[in-house]
């Protein structure tokens, strides 16, 4: 039974991405969409993730600080970690996490209310390609800003550390950069980058399912809009461990 | 012209259309009438795609609707129309822009040509200097006039409506009902209404059926409907002792 509607929700959502990628009916009609959706997944998330940002770092840096105390290991070394576990992990995994309740259970709760107003319905009646019109545009703006959002997110956390060690003493400003600037390596960033395309993929096009087959009334539409959240981080979290086994 | 052949509808066991079989007629307004569950939307919804049928054929004039591919599916869509019976307007954008919309995705109109376009089929409503207005800021009766106007901005030749005056007062019913029938006759389209307004039978139906249990109980005009003898028909049209003796009244004189 689980297997089964695993397979017929799984047919159903490459049969959605499929029609999703067909060709536009107007490409500039598309382009205003995306450019819209830019807006709201990435200026509309830019001040929780930069909070959140700050805190990761700063929590980091205390929390490895309380761990290096009295060891051998320098101080600096806690500027390298911020940075490392920052650039890899926390600022991909949590920041698209957090996306994924914001911007993932808005796009459901969007696509879905379309569906149960018959807006979709009136689309289709008029010819659109409902499913480009109303996912492409999500996915491509998601694809361009949350591969931004999530470097910004990383710098963030830097200063973040930065703030929560330095004016507090825990070390002295040259200690935190030359940890900062220690053992730097390049594909850190590739990982950070390739996660970031990864979940936000996920994110969006599990969102847009689960608004998109909607059926029922509010309560429907609240169930709806928790699984894009729910499925989003779980789809998230695992395709972090496939991608860290598959980069590292 | 739209044309059912034998059209069956089921969803897993429960039989809800059983062998439709009709026409609708171009230039004239063709109601589908008949009790809550009887199937009306349902066959509306066949008939505009949004559904398949089990078995049966739907045809627009010679085109067998139900085995298009996609391109050709979507160029008799372009000719289609439809006022939904919550109007199904875009909250997010104005009026205007509701209108517009289907202009903007399908043609390479200029802003002036589509303004025109747009304050015309206004005008044709008697909405006119509406345009800025967002559909919370307007009626139930002007939601479902932009509604029509949004449904004939690219001059159908197919217009559905389902519904067209469910929550509107008596009076609002009858300038939509004669708003519908005027842009039927003067665009000379195919017009299919589900409903279940009595004044819309008693008034609009050139061309009438009654589903009754998901098959035709009945068909005619509205002419016919006051003389027929068919029982389903009289308990639908003439449920309440009031209007049978308006009915009385009228075949007396």
């Amino acid at each position: 039974m689980g297997i089964s509607k695993f397979l017929y929700h799984f047919g159903r959502y490459v049969l959605m991405m499929r029609t999703a990628f067909s060709r536009p009916e107007k490409l500039s009609m598309y382009y205003r969409e995306t450019l819209r959706q830019m807006n709201d997944i990435g200026i509309g998330s830019l001040i929780i993730v930069g909070l959140i940002a700050v805190f990761i770092g700063a929590v980091t840096a205390v929390q490895f600080a309380y761990q290096l105390e009295g060891s051998f290991v320098p101080r600096y070394y806690i500027g390298y970690i911020v940075r490392d576990s920052t650039i890899i992990e926390l600022a991909p995994t949590i920041s698209c996490l957090v996306l994924a309740g914001k911007v993932g259970s808005n796009i459901a709760a969007e696509i879905g209310g379309m569906r149960q107003k018959e807006h979709i319905d009136a689309m289709e009646i008029m010819g659109v390609n409902t499913a480009a019109y109303l996912v492409m545009p999500k996915v491509i703006a998601a694809l361009f800003v949350i591969p931004m959002l999530v470097a910004l997110a990383a710098f963030i956390s830097i200063i973040g550390g930065y703030l929560a060690s330095v004016p507090t003493g825990l070390m002295s400003d040259a200690e935190y950069v030359l940890g900062v600037r220690s053992f730097f390596e390049q594909r850190n960033i590739t990982m950070m980058f390739v996660k970031s395309l990864v979940f936000a993929f996920i994110l969006t096009t599990v969102s847009c399912y689960q608004g998109y087959y909607v059926k029922g009334g509010s309560i429907e539409l609240g169930k709806a809009s928790t699984n894009a959240v729910v499925f989003s981080d779980i789809l998230i979290l695992l395709a972090d461990y496939l991608i860290a086994i598959i980069l590292t | 012209m739209i044309r059912t052949e034998n059209v069956f509808k089921s969803f897993g066991e429960a039989e809800i259309l059983k062998g439709i079989s009709t026409e609708f007629y171009s230039g004239q307004t063709n109601l589908i009438i008949g009790r809550s569950g009887a199937g009306k939307t349902v066959l509306l919804k066949l008939l505009v795609g949004l559904l398949s049928p089990t078995s049966g054929k739907i045809w627009y004039n010679d085109v067998d609707f139900c085995n298009l591919n996609k391109r050709d599916l979507r160029a008799i869509r372009m000719k289609v129309g439809m006022l939904f019976q919550a109007s199904a307007l875009f909250d997010s954008m104005t009026v205007e822009e509701n209108i517009r919309f289907p202009l903007d995705m399908f043609t390479n109109m200029t802003k002036k040509e589509k303004l025109d376009r747009v304050n015309y089929c206004l005008e044709r409503v008697s909405l006119e200097g509406v345009n800025s207005k967002f559909p919370s800021e307007t009626s139930g009766g002007m939601q479902k006039r932009v509604g029509i106007a949004r449904a004939i901005v690219l001059d159908p030749e197919y217009l559905f409506c389902d519904e067209p005056n469910s929550g509107l007062d008596p009076k609002t019913s009858i300038v939509i009902d004669e708003l519908i029938r005027s842009i039927t006759e003067e665009k000379q389209i195919t017009t299919v209404i589900n409903t279940h307004d009595m004044n819309s039978v008693m008034e609009i139906g050139d061309n009438i059926i009654l589903l009754h249990q998901g098959e035709i109980a009945w068909r005619g005009n509205k002419t016919e409907v006051l003389e027929s003898e068919n029982q389903i028909l009289r308990n639908f049209i003439f449920a309440s002792p009031f209007l049978q003796r308006l009915r009385d009244t009228a075949l007396e004189k």
